[in-house]
């Protein structure tokens, strides 16, 4: 399960109706007990895919010319590591991270689940016109097959 | 030479809950070869079926991806503390975004 508060489900949304028509994406940071996860704080990043160049030294492209920020986001390591490093230092933890589907609807794509680890929430905000919609959390299954979906808590998640 | 790799926190279930494991290895691939015998169920989350480094999944030698080193076959002094980092990434379902 996993705790988001109403301002923290806000701040997503909002940031994914800024990106729109781009993807968007962040780092979820606060607490955990087993699968248990509390959100203390929304970390909105910049999507590496609007830097083509460092993007393809990151992670390449697999099907160039049908992917760009528009359908495709990737958060830079190095932002990864500074990001975890002073969450380490406030005694918080990476729980997860969020990103947005524009024009299409908050459910994993296969593409999600290649990029994926285990435990992590995944958190998909929908974005339908400009206008965010659905926001719902999944965790990658151990065998790496499917997402499950993951219980949001906090009114109105 | 004993190096120390640290296990990022959603794979520590599968090694044992440790926060980093020591193993004997003279580089890189050497190293990560002995994590995953020891520790096979981290094998499918950073290796493809076939075999290669699942290609969001980067490995930093102190602060330097080994990409930009000799990747795998970068070698390793003792006390070397390698991390895993992932590349965060996703996506919708593709569609032709061409005009």
């Amino acid at each position: 399960m996993l705790k988001l508060n109403p301002s923290q489900s806000d701040q997503i949304r909002q940031h994914s109706a800024r990106e729109y028509p781009n993807e968007c994406c962040g780092i979820l940071l606060g607490r955990a007990d087993g699968e248990d996860k509390e959100v203390w704080e929304v970390v909105p990043l910049k999507n590496l895919r609007l830097d083509a160049v460092e993007a393809a030294k990151t992670l390449p492209l697999e099907s160039p010319g049908l992917e760009s920020e528009r359908n495709r986001f990737l958060i830079d390591p190095r932002d990864q590591i500074r990001v975890e490093k002073e969450a380490r230092a406030r005694g918080l933890v990476v729980l997860g991270y969020y990103h947005s589907h524009p024009d299409h609807p908050a459910r994993p794509s296969n593409y999600d689940r290649e990029h994926a680890w285990p435990w992590y929430s995944y958190l998909i905000v929908s974005v339908q016109g400009g206008e965010p919609r659905d926001l719902t959390s999944w965790v990658l299954t151990d065998d790496r097959e499917r997402f499950e979906p993951e219980q949001l808590s906090g009114p109105n998640p | 030479m004993p190096v120390r790799v640290v296990i990022p926190t959603p794979l520590r279930q599968y090694a044992g809950k440790k926060e980093f494991v020591e193993v004997e290895a003279k580089t890189v691939g050497e190293a990560l070869a002995s994590l995953t015998k020891q520790y096979g169920d981290l094998r499918r989350h950073l290796y493809t079926e076939d075999g290669k480094l699942r290609s969001f999944v980067n490995i930093y030698l102190g602060e330097e991806d080994i990409r930009y080193l000799q990747k795998e076959q970068t070698p390793l002094r003792d006390q070397d503390v390698l991390s895993i980092v992932p590349s965060i990434a996703g996506g919708i379902k593709l569609r032709c975004i061409c005009s």
